[in-house]
């Protein structure tokens, strides 16, 4: 069976008639062939498939797409300015060598950019507690800790 | 995931109609558990109702006796409501540290409680607030709705609606993660009220529990060396690769201890 | 540009736009007109006979295209999978090498062993149908432990190896050890598990294929390492392909860590599969199954002894380790317990005498084979807790029993077979002790049992042996493969570069690094440079990447290239300027006639090359493009001094990591910001080893039991510290840019630095990995370990 599902991503209405049992980010990766939200687990513990959600962090992974009906979505591919400028908080992993492999770079930046604005001005300890919803196997952490205290010192 | 029938709940009624007809039924609150065992295909609903778009589920109400929030309401509200916050500080760093901050996001109050997952933290809160479940049916206490493992008191075809919670004298909650997960290995929820002191532990035995001795303990003195020599029996809890249950019984010591010194801060 | 050079600089990587803006390109981000989805039934059991398959059922579930098992491989006379190196065990007899089916034969052998392949047109329709292929199984017990394994009456994993047993190597003089232990003042002993692994790459393991009946050719996505030896293991042994009508393509690779060097059943199913449908066909794990079918690491049970003199002095080593392989061996499993192991074994010091003996045995568990580190992070907790012990138990200072026996003249010849040609293992020591403030440890200590926690440090100064590999030393030791390296550099007309490495990146920043050696080397702008790699189209040849080698060795084929790209732009030179070529000098991005102004800038050498109007037709061919092989005089030798600092929560057996220090030593450093990151990532997955991360198969069940992050413990943020970081240079004495490698030692140095400081803050002499929770307030009960007041 399937169904219409529609929202907003990236700016852009998009629709498309789906099975009903498909996750969000099938929807986002094999319908909007929008691939950079990845999916690195099945269990939803990893967070490189990490949206924006109505200005939220969300893993698309563990949810229907038909949750998302209606929605305004930002994926990586939606937070660079258009004429392709760096977010603040993409410069800042640029910066500070925040990623290596780049796979769970996307979710890692939604995920930080939300950090960021829940916690406007984070110390290096609510950051490492606050980054729990993603895993990273290259960087240690380090500079991601890093990237995202000098990010949040700035005003995007 | 299998294949299952979807529709979007107009209402709670609404909801509640499709699920007391079919027991294969699964209402869908924010989905992070739910979602997550269908993915694995642990989970086989024939029909999923989404209440996503019941606005009137969603909210946190406070008073001076009472805070009651709405069973849809996201842990990352309810941690940063400053209502919550004020009125129940233990009740908002709850949810503050559930699962993680995409789940945060995601989760519901309503969800986690009808889930009754034996590491959820909200049971320790809502048991140990003695708070009050509502749903589309009736009112339900604390005390009776935990029934065991992944088990409540909802009957068929009922649905939670909102969480009331009184507000306490002094309450205060430790959780000591699984390092994998991050669920509660033990986590212990104290809190003390014009009605005496409860202390509510999850994730240590099937089913979220209160310790008798320790609230007596507590309700003659409220100071952390009264509950530090009081040993919970190891013989009903969890054991598993992280820790067997004689461990747990040592952590429900070590956490309760720890959480009367947070409540006396 | 010119007057600063880019070596050495921490350059802010060119791969990173694409990565930020969610442009990478994955092998599974790949979808082909017409494609199709694999799932594959796996085992549910850990061994058992096939009795039977029934695929009528799922054939007939929607959008199926086609079910294959091994009959159907067998049927086209597919191989198996080959191992890379042949192990010849201490009687001389070649090591047992049972079959590795692509698809299940008669019987499997590990919880996700792959029984049939199941393609439909979607994913979904795909695990749908593999659910209804009917596997009817006659289960056998089985075994997972190596301990276990060498039994007598230890269930049989393959019939050819009826113990079990893979090979029994040994490695050393085992008299002259015998008779220093016989004479030693002191003896430590020390018995423990190295802690099985799984590599847990976040971008799983994925394979696309696609044939096109129009020339017989196949083209194959891949999530590799190494692509070239991927198509050569696959159409040379597997398929019995011709090579040239295959392409590899290793896109972006989501990180590798090792497990994705190997040469694994899926591709080669893929690539099979492709053709008989005629159409493209996709497999990308599940991590659930990334779980139960990458090849995992480590996974050994040791007996270590240390024979002392009174003085301290280090006379002998003896060592007896077994090995779990897993159900087969994996591409390169032979030689990590063996070659990749006892040749470490004498770390930085003189120890006289050496003697290791490795039993490596089948058990009913996923392949082992390398990971980030590979046999030297085992060597080395070895050693390091050898010596931290015997500096315990004889009550010397850790510190001062490493000087004494630290190896000062160079080269040196090791008695396990290395020659280190350069090192300096007291400057990375004392730097690591100032950085980490060794000095104010007490006052920390005090104040932490104040507070009712427990400190400890611990010390480990490993080696590696990187830069794999001089190709006869390696096959002389039994590689079946050369393992050089091969570069290409492509100057174009107007002077800019386009450089094709066999060297394969998949996190290490190779388009950056490679291409700072590329800028300096001809005084070109790094924006004029640009790294192909991963496209056996495109590339030349290559081995790829692990062992820490690919600028050792990658790089060095780019800088033979790069001097013959300089020679005959000397030649063409020469004739511009209307002088000798031996008066010619390339410099600053110009070939200059000695001694006078008169120049030409390299673009103009460049089109002159690829114009030759005013060129030296008889002498030279136009154009401008070079390629070169580099093989390795040796290894390279870094090494390096981790401390580590924790504190003990006894009450929990919480260990919080309070300080980490690692000053290493890798030679000359390209880019010290990528040489942080490395580090950086090597710690967490040694302290991960140290204390998050234990793979544990139920002995009964043979079931894997961390099977996925709810229960396999991957460190997080907050699991680790902010890390400080040194280096110190002592130059390799043997490729062309001084380079050592760094990809591993912070796995290789961490695991023994932490556990020493565990030790140290609990008073015991040993805990096993990973230090759990719960293991650690095990520790702690049993020993009656109380926060001091």
């Amino acid at each position: 069976m399937t169904v219409k599902v529609s929202m907003t991503v990236n700016g852009k209405a998009v629709g498309a008639e789906v099975e009903e049992r498909t996750l969000l980010v099938s929807f986002i990766r094999d319908n909007l062939r929008l691939t950079g939200t990845h999916v690195g687990c099945d269990t939803a513990q990893c967070g490189a498939c990490t949206i924006m959600l109505n200005g939220r962090a969300v893993k698309c992974c563990n949810m229907l797409a038909m949750q998302a009906e209606g929605a305004d979505i930002v994926t990586i591919e939606g937070i660079a300015k258009a004429d392709g400028t760096l977010h603040p908080m993409q410069e800042a992993f640029r910066q500070h060598h925040g990623l290596q492999c780049g796979f769970c770079t996307p979710g890692m930046v939604i995920s930080a950019i939300d950090l960021v604005k829940t916690f406007p001005n984070p110390t290096e300890e609510q950051i490492r507690e606050q980054l729990d919803g993603n895993l990273c196997r290259c960087t240690g952490y380090h500079n991601i800790v890093k990237a995202i205290k000098a990010a949040s010192t700035v005003r995007s | 995931m299998y294949s299952f029938k979807y529709q979007k709940a107009k209402s709670v009624d609404d909801a509640a109609k499709v699920i007391s007809k079919n027991a294969d039924a699964k209402v869908l609150a924010g989905g992070q558990s739910l979602v997550a065992a269908m993915k694995l295909r642990l989970a086989h609903p024939t029909d999923i109702v989404d209440l996503g778009t019941i606005r009137e589920l969603s909210g946190i109400k406070a008073d001076k006796s009472a805070v009651t929030i709405g069973a849809m309401t996201r842990h990352a509200e309810v941690a940063a409501s400053a209502e919550v916050k004020k009125a129940i500080p233990a009740l908002a760093a709850l949810a503050g540290g559930i699962g993680d901050r995409q789940v945060r996001n995601m989760g519901t109050i309503g969800g986690s409680l009808a889930n009754n997952d034996p590491a959820a933290d909200y049971p320790a809160g809502v048991l140990g607030l003695a708070a009050t479940i509502i749903t589309n049916k009736r009112k339900i206490s604390a005390d009776e709705f935990f029934k065991g493992l992944y088990e409540t008191a909802l009957a068929q075809g009922e649905i939670i609606t909102a969480v009331s919670f009184p507000v306490p004298k002094r309450a205060a909650y430790t959780k000591f993660k699984n390092p994998a997960s991050r669920y509660a290995i033990v986590g212990v929820f104290v809190a003390e009220s014009g009605s005496g002191v409860r202390v509510a532990v999850t994730g240590a035995g099937p089913c979220v529990f209160r310790v008798p001795e320790m609230e007596k303990a507590l309700a003659a003195k409220f100071a952390p060396e009264s509950v530090a020599n009081i040993k919970v029996p190891d013989k009903n809890l969890n054991s598993d690769l992280h820790a067997k249950a004689d461990y747990r019984a040592h952590l429900i010591t070590v956490m309760a201890r720890r959480a009367v010194e947070a409540a006396l801060k | 540009m010119g007057a600063t050079p880019y070596i050495g600089a921490a350059i802010k990587r060119k791969e990173d736009y694409r990565f930020l803006v969610g442009a990478g390109n994955y092998t599974d981000d790949i979808a082909l007109p017409g494609q199709t989805y694999a799932c594959f039934v796996r085992s549910p059991h850990a061994h058992a006979k096939i009795k039977a398959i029934r695929k009528d059922k799922a054939l007939k579930a929607p959008g199926v295209v086609a079910i294959f098992t091994g009959d159907d491989l067998a049927e086209a006379k597919v191989n198996g999978l080959p191992c890379g190196w042949l192990i010849t065990d201490v009687n001389g007899q070649p090591m047992k090498e049972p079959p590795h089916p692509c698809l299940a034969q008669g019987k499997v052998r590990h919880v996700g062993d792959q029984v049939a392949v199941v393609i439909a047109e979607s994913t979904q329709q795909a695990k749908d149908a593999a659910e209804m292929v009917q596997v009817d199984y006659d289960v056998l017990p089985a075994v997972v432990r190596a301990g276990e394994a060498r039994k007598k009456g230890a269930p049989v994993v393959h019939d050819i190896a009826p113990d079990n047993i893979c090979y029994i190597w040994g490695l050393g003089d085992k008299a002259a050890v015998d008779k220093a232990f016989s004479s030693a003042a002191h003896v430590t002993t020390l018995e423990f598990i190295n802690n099985r692994l799984i590599p847990n790459a976040i971008e799983p393991r994925a394979a696309n294929a696609t044939y096109s009946r129009a020339d017989d050719s196949y083209t194959l996505y891949v999530a590799s390492q190494n692509p070239h030896v991927e198509r050569l293991l696959m159409t040379a042994f597997v398929l019995g392909l011709p090579e040239h009508k295959v392409r590899v393509v290793a896109p972006d690779v989501g990180g590798g860590f090792g497990s994705k060097i190997y040469l694994y059943a899926e591709d080669v199913v893929m690539t099979w599969a492709t053709k008989k449908i005629n159409r493209p066909v996709k497999w990308t794990a599940e991590r659930s199954e990334s779980f139960v079918s990458d090849a995992h690491g480590r996974d050994h049970v040791t007996k270590a002894e240390l024979a002392l003199d009174a003085s301290g002095k280090f006379l002998a080593m003896r060592v007896t380790t077994t090995a779990n392989m897993g159900a087969y061996l994996s591409t390169f499993a032979s030689c990590i317990p063996t070659i990749l192991y006892a040749t470490l074994l004498a770390g930085q010091y003189t120890t006289p005498a050496i003697y290791a003996e490795v039993t490596a045995v089948f058990t009913n568990t996923a392949p082992v084979d390398a990971y980030r580190g590979a046999g030297r992070p085992e060597a080395t907790y070895v050693v390091e807790r050898l010596v931290e012990t015997a500096a315990r138990e004889m009550k010397m200072n850790p510190v001062e029993i490493r000087r004494r026996n630290f190896i000062t003249s160079f080269p040196y010849q090791t008695p396990v077979a290395l020659l280190y040609d350069t090192g300096n293992y007291e400057a990375t020591l004392a730097e690591s002790l100032k950085v980490a403030d060794v000095a104010g440890f007490s006052a920390r200590k005090a104040d932490a049992a104040r507070r009712g926690k427990l400190r400890g440090l611990g010390y480990s100064c490993y080696i590696e042996a990187c830069g794999i590999a001089p190709s006869n030393v390696a096959g002389a030791l039994g590689a079946r493969a050369g393992l050089f390296e091969a570069g290409e550099v492509r100057v174009h007309p107007t002077g800019k570069v386009t450089v094709f490495t066999g060297s394969h990146s998949h996190g290490q920043g190779h388009e950056t690094t490679f291409a700072q050696v590329v800028a300096d080397r001809l005084g070109i702008p790094m924006d004029d440079v640009d790294i192909v790699h991963g496209d056996t189209s495109k590339v030349l040849f290559g081995m790829g990447t692990y062992g820490s080698r690919s600028i050792a060795v990658g790089g060095a084929a780019i800088v033979k290239a790069l001097d013959k790209v300089v020679a005959k732009g000397k030649k063409i030179a020469a004739h511009l300027l209307e002088a000798a070529e031996a008066d010619i000098e390339f410099k600053d991005g110009a070939f200059v006639v000695k001694g006078t102004d008169k120049k030409k800038a390299f673009a103009e050498v460049s089109l002159a090359a690829y114009v030759p109007h005013n060129y030296p037709l008889d002498k030279l061919e136009p154009g401008l493009n070079e390629n070169a092989f580099y093989d390795p005089a040796n290894f390279t030798f870094p090494a390096g001094s981790h401390i580590c600092e924790v504190e003990v929560d006894p009450d929990t057996g919480t260990v919080k990591v309070v300080n980490f220090t690692a000053v290493d030593d890798f030679g000359k450093i390209i880019n010290p910001m990528i040489v942080e990151g490395q580090v950086h990532g090597g710690l967490t997955q040694g302290i991960g080893q140290a204390l998050t991360e234990g793979c544990h198969y139920d002995p009964q069940s043979g079931q894997l039991v961390t099977g996925s992050y709810l229960d396999y413990c991957m460190p997080r943020a907050d699991d680790v510290p902010a890390y400080k970081v040194g280096t110190k240079e002592t130059p390799c004495t043997h490729n062309p840019l001084g380079v050592k490698g760094c990809g591993e030692a912070g796995a290789i140095g961490a695991p023994a630095a932490l556990i020493n400081a565990i030790t140290d803050a609990l008073g015991v002499k040993d805990i096993e990995m990973p230090a759990t929770p719960q293991r650690v307030w095990r520790v702690c009960q049993e020993n009656r370990i109380k926060a001091a007041a």
